[in-house]
C-alpha cells in the first residue's frame, strides 16, 4: 500500500516556502521609508538630494542619547533617501579598530577621543574632509576645536557634540540659604570652602569609581587645575609630552588639587573620609548635594542626566553649575571639555552628504531640539537649548574670551591616558605620595 | 579540601592483587559517601550554596526596587523598607527605545543560538565518529590538530575572520574567494559560521572521548549484520552518546547565548541582528546613568539559560560524569 504524504509535513514545507519568498525583501534589509523629496519640509535638504544610499555610522553613544541623535537626522534621511544605519557600542574604542582592521570599517565614526582618530589618520585609513565640509567646519567652530582633528594642515573630522568638563555642581538653594555666592576666583572658592566647612558641612564631594575606567574623574580634576594654574601653553606641552609628566609645574598643580581632594576637612561630603573617593562611583558621588551634605562637585555637563527625576536644574533650582574659577582671572576663562569628532572611512557621495549635514548649524539646532545636548557650533541657537546647564555650557564655549582645551587624557597615548594616569590617580587618592605618582606615570609613557 | 596531607591508608599494600584492590576501593567509596552524608557536611553544603546564591538573590531583589532606592541603598534595606516596583522590567521590556524593545533582541538571540548549537553538535558528532572509528591515513594527526586548536584564543582569530567575511580571500593579488557582503538579517550567517568555528574544537574533542570508548564488539556485530558507516552512526553511535550530545549542546547553547564579543563583531549592534547581550550592554546609557535597568535586564536574559539548564539537567550531570569516570 503506497504511503500517503504526511499532511503536516506538507503544510510545514509550504509554510516555509511562503516565509522564504515573503521574507527575502526583509532579509536583504531594504525598504526604508522616505518623504516626498519635493515637499516644502524637504526644501532645506535639496542640496543633498540625489545621493541615495546607505551610510553606516558607528559611535559610543547609545540608548536614549542615541535615539535622540537618530531622531535629529531622521528628516534629513527621509528627504534625501540616504539611509543612515546607526550602531552604538560601549566597546567602541576597541571595536572600531577591529572593524577597520577586518575590512569592515563603518562609513562614519564619531570619535570621542581625537587621539583615536589620529591613529587612523596615521595609518591612512581615515578620509580627509572634502573642501565643502572644511568650509562648513571653519564657519562653525573655533580654531581651538578644529586643531584637534587637523593633521599636517589637513582637516579629517568635524566636531559634533560638546561636553563641558569644568562644571562645578552646587545647590543654589543651599548657597542662598547660607549666604554663599558663586566664587569668581580660585581664592574665593577656597574661602567659600572654608566657610561651608565651618558650618559643619563637607564642602566637596568626589567619586572616581567607574568600573574598568576607575580614576578618570580624578584626571579631570588635575587637567582642570593645570589649565588654570599653568595656562594653556604648559597644558599643551604636558599633553604632548614636551615637558615630562613629573615636571615641577605639574607638581605645583597637583599640590593645588591636593588642598581640596585630599583634605579631610573638605571631603568627602555625604560619603565619608578621603578614601571613600576611590570607592564611590562618579554617578553617585554628587547626589549628597541634594541633601545639603556636600557643597560642590566637579563633574562634566553630562552629569545633568544623573539627577533623579523631579530635580530642578537651574539658577534658582535644586542644582546648578558654575565654571571652575580661574586662578588668575586676567588669563581669560579656561575651559576643559570634550566632544565627538565625525571621522570617515569612505568618500562615497552619500557619505560626504552626511558629513556636510552634520557640520551645519541646521543639524546642531535639530539635535539641540531633541534635548540634553549642546555643541560649540557658532550657529547654534542658544534659545533652542532646553536645559539651563546646556545653555550655560554652550554660552561659555562660544565666548571668544574662552580658552578651550580638550580633555588631556583623551589626547595622550592610550597606555597613559586610559591606563596609568587613571591608576596613578586612584593610588594618589588612596594616599600615594605626589612624587611617586608622577614618577610612576612618567615612567609608563611609551617612548 | 583540607590542607593537611592525609597519611596513606594503613594496612593497605601498595600493589595488592586485583581482588584486594577491588574490595578496598569499594570500602573507600563507601567511606566517602558516608562522610559526605553527615549532618556537618550537609550544613557546609547548604552554607556554600547560600553564599553562592546570595549575590543573585540580591540582584533579583534589586530588580524590583525603585531607581532611587537601588542607587542609594543596598538591596538588604529592602527587608526593613520594602518598596516594590515593576518599572525596571517595564523599562527593559517595553521601554522608550523606539526600536530597542527587548523582544526583538530576544528573537535575534534565538536565531543566533539555536543554529549555532545545532551545527556544532551535528558536525562535532560526525567528526568525532570519523576520527574514532573510520580508518584513514593521518587520522591521529588530524585529531591532534583539532585538539591543539583549542589553545588558540578566539580573540586572535577575530580580525582574520572578519576580513575573510568582508574582503574575501586574496593571495598574491588573486581573489580566491569573494567577499560575503551579507546585508540585513543575512548577516546572521556570519555569526553562525563564527560560533560554529569557535565551538567545534572543544566539541570534537569532547565527543571523540565518548565515541572512542564505545566497545568495539558493538561495531563488529553491526558490521556483520551489514551496517555501513551511515547506519552505524545513526543506529549505534548516536543513541549511545545522547548524554554527551546533550551536555555539549547545553555548553554550546550557554556559551553562545551569553556571548557578547563575537556578536559585537560579526552581528553588529543593529536591531536586525544584535542579540540580547549587545542590547544589555547598551541598556545603561552612554555614561551608565541608567544602570538600575541592568538588574531587570540581567534577569530577563537569565531566564532562557535557566530553562535550558533545568530541563536538560539530568543529561548534563550524566554526560559530565560519563566523560570523567571510566571503567
Amino acid at each position: 500500500m503506497p504511503k500517503s504524504p504526511h499532511p503536516r509535513a506538507t503544510v510545514a514545507a509550504s509554510l516555509s516556502l511562503v516565509f522564504l519568498t515573503g521574507g527575502c525583501a526583509y532579509l536583504e534589509g531594504g525598504g526604508s521609508q522616505s518623504a516626498d523629496p519635493d515637499s516644502p519640509e524637504c526644501e532645506a535638504f535639496s542640496q543633498w538630494q540625489g545621493n541615495e544610499g546607505t551610510v553606516s555610522v558607528y559611535a559610543s553613544i547609545r540608548d536614549e542619547e542615541a535615539e535622540r541623535m537618530e531622531r535629529s537626522w531622521q528628516q534629513f534621511a527621509d528627504c534625501t533617501g540616504i539611509d543612515i544605519q546607526y550602531e552604538g557600542s560601549g566597546e567602541f574604542e576597541a571595536q572600531v579598530q577591529v572593524k577597520v582592521d577586518g575590512g569592515n570599517a563603518p562609513d562614519i565614526a564619531l570619535f570621542p577621543q581625537p587621539g583615536l582618530l589620529a591613529r587612523f589618520i596615521d595609518a591612512g585609513d581615515a578620509v580627509p574632509a572634502p573642501d565643502s565640509v572644511r568650509t562648513l567646519a571653519e564657519e562653525g567652530w573655533s580654531e581651538d576645536w578644529l586643531n584637534y582633528a587637523t593633521v599636517d594642515g589637513e582637516l579629517y573630522g568635524t566636531p559634533l557634540g560638546a561636553n563641558f568638563k569644568s562644571f562645578v555642581w552646587y545647590s543654589p538653594t543651599y548657597f542662598s540659604e547660607n549666604g554663599h555666592e558663586v566664587p569668581q576666583t580660585w581664592d574665593e572658592m577656597i574661602a567659600l570652602s572654608d566657610a561651608i566647612a565651618a558650618d559643619g558641612v563637607k564642602p566637596w564631594c568626589a567619586g572616581i569609581e567607574s568600573g574598568d575606567a576607575t580614576g578618570w574623574p580624578a584626571t579631570d580634576w588635575i587637567e582642570n587645575v593645570i589649565l588654570r594654574e599653568q595656562g594653556p601653553d604648559v597644558y599643551d606641552q604636558w599633553v604632548g609630552h614636551e615637558i615630562p609628566f613629573n615636571d615641577p609645574q605639574i607638581t605645583e598643580a597637583f599640590d593645588r588639587a591636593d588642598e581640596i581632594l585630599r583634605n579631610e576637612d573638605y571631603v568627602n561630603g555625604g560619603h565619608g573620609n578621603v578614601q571613600t573617593i576611590g570607592t564611590t562611583s562618579f554617578q553617585d558621588a554628587g547626589m549628597p548635594i541634594l541633601d545639603d551634605e556636600c557643597g560642590m562637585y566637579l563633574m562634566g555637563s553630562f552629569y545633568a542626566a544623573q539627577w533623579p527625576e523631579g530635580t530642578t536644574v537651574g539658577e534658582d533650582g535644586d542644582v546648578f553649575a558654575f565654571n571652575l574659577p580661574p586662578v588668575d582671572p586676567e588669563e581669560g576663562t579656561p575651559v576643559m571639555g570634550g566632544g565627538e569628532f565625525v571621522g570617515a572611512f569612505a568618500d562615497r557621495p552619500e557619505v560626504v552628504a552626511v558629513r556636510e549635514y552634520l557640520a551645519t548649524a541646521e543639524y546642531a539646532n535639530s539635535r539641540a531640539a531633541e534635548g540634553a545636548w549642546f555643541s560649540a557650533h557658532q550657529g547654534l541657537d542658544l534659545d533652542g537649548l532646553e536645559a539651563p546647564t546646556d545653555r550655560l555650557g554652550a554660552e561659555i564655549l562660544r565666548d571668544p574670551e574662552t580658552v578651550f582645551r580638550f580633555d588631556g587624557s583623551d589626547l595622550m597615548p592610550a597606555a597613559v591616558g586610559a591606563g596609568t594616569f587613571w591608576r596613578g590617580m586612584t593610588n594618589w587618592i588612596n594616599g600615594e605620595e605626589t612624587d611617586v605618582t608622577l614618577d610612576y606615570i612618567e615612567d609608563s609613557w611609551p617612548s | 579540601m583540607t590542607s593537611t596531607p592525609t597519611p596513606p591508608v594503613g594496612g593497605l599494600p601498595a600493589k595488592a592483587p586485583g581482588k584486594t584492590v577491588d574490595r578496598s576501593r569499594e570500602s573507600s567509596a563507601a567511606r566517602v559517601r558516608k562522610r559526605l552524608s553527615t549532618t556537618a557536611a550537609s550544613v557546609v553544603a547548604v552554607v556554600i550554596a547560600t553564599v553562592w546564591t546570595l549575590p543573585t538573590a540580591g540582584l533579583l531583589i534589586s530588580s524590583f526596587r525603585p531607581e532611587e532606592e537601588i542607587k542609594n541603598t543596598g538591596w538588604w534595606t529592602f527587608f526593613t523598607d520594602p518598596q516594590i516596583t515593576l518599572r525596571n522590567y517595564g523599562d527593559v521590556l517595553f521601554g522608550t527605545a523606539s526600536q530597542g524593545q527587548l523582544a526583538s533582541y530576544f528573537v535575534n538571540s534565538f536565531v543566533i543560538t539555536v543554529p549555532s548549537t545545532v551545527f556544532v553538535v551535528v558536525l562535532a558528532a560526525l567528526a568525532a565518529y570519523a576520527l574514532a572509528w573510520v580508518d584513514f591515513p593521518g587520522r591521529d594527526w588530524v585529531f591532534l590538530g583539532v585538539f591543539a586548536l583549542q589553545i588558540v584564543p578566539l580573540q586572535m582569530s577575530l580580525v582574520p575572520l572578519l576580513s575573510f567575511f568582508s574582503e574575501g580571500v586574496t593571495v598574491a593579488g588573486v581573489q580566491l574567494m569573494p567577499a560575503w557582503d551579507l546585508q540585513g538579517a543575512l548577516a546572521f550567517t556570519n555569526v553562525w559560521v563564527a560560533h560554529t568555528i569557535f565551538g567545534l574544537p572543544l566539541g570534537i574533542f569532547l565527543l571523540h572521548n565518548f565515541v572512542s570508548q564505545l566497545p568495539r564488539s558493538l561495531f563488529e556485530a553491526a558490521r556483520v549484520d551489514g551496517a555501513g558507516h551511515g547506519v552505524l552512526f545513526r543506529r549505534v553511535v548516536v543513541p549511545l552518546v545522547v548524554p554527551a550530545l546533550v551536555s555539549l549542546a547545553i555548553f554550546q547553547f550557554l556559551w553562545v547565548w551569553n556571548d557578547l564579543l563575537v556578536a559585537l563583531i560579526f552581528a553588529g549592534g543593529g536591531v536586525e541582528t544584535a542579540p540580547l547581550t549587545v542590547r544589555l550592554a547598551e541598556l545603561a546609557g552612554t555614561r551608565g546613568e541608567e544602570w538600575q535597568r541592568l538588574t531587570a535586564g540581567a534577569f530577563v536574559s537569565i531566564i532562557v539559560p535557566l530553562l535550558v539548564f533545568f530541563s536538560l539537567q539530568r543529561y548534563f550531570v550524566r554526560g559530565l560524569l560519563a566523560g570523567s569516570v571510566k571503567g
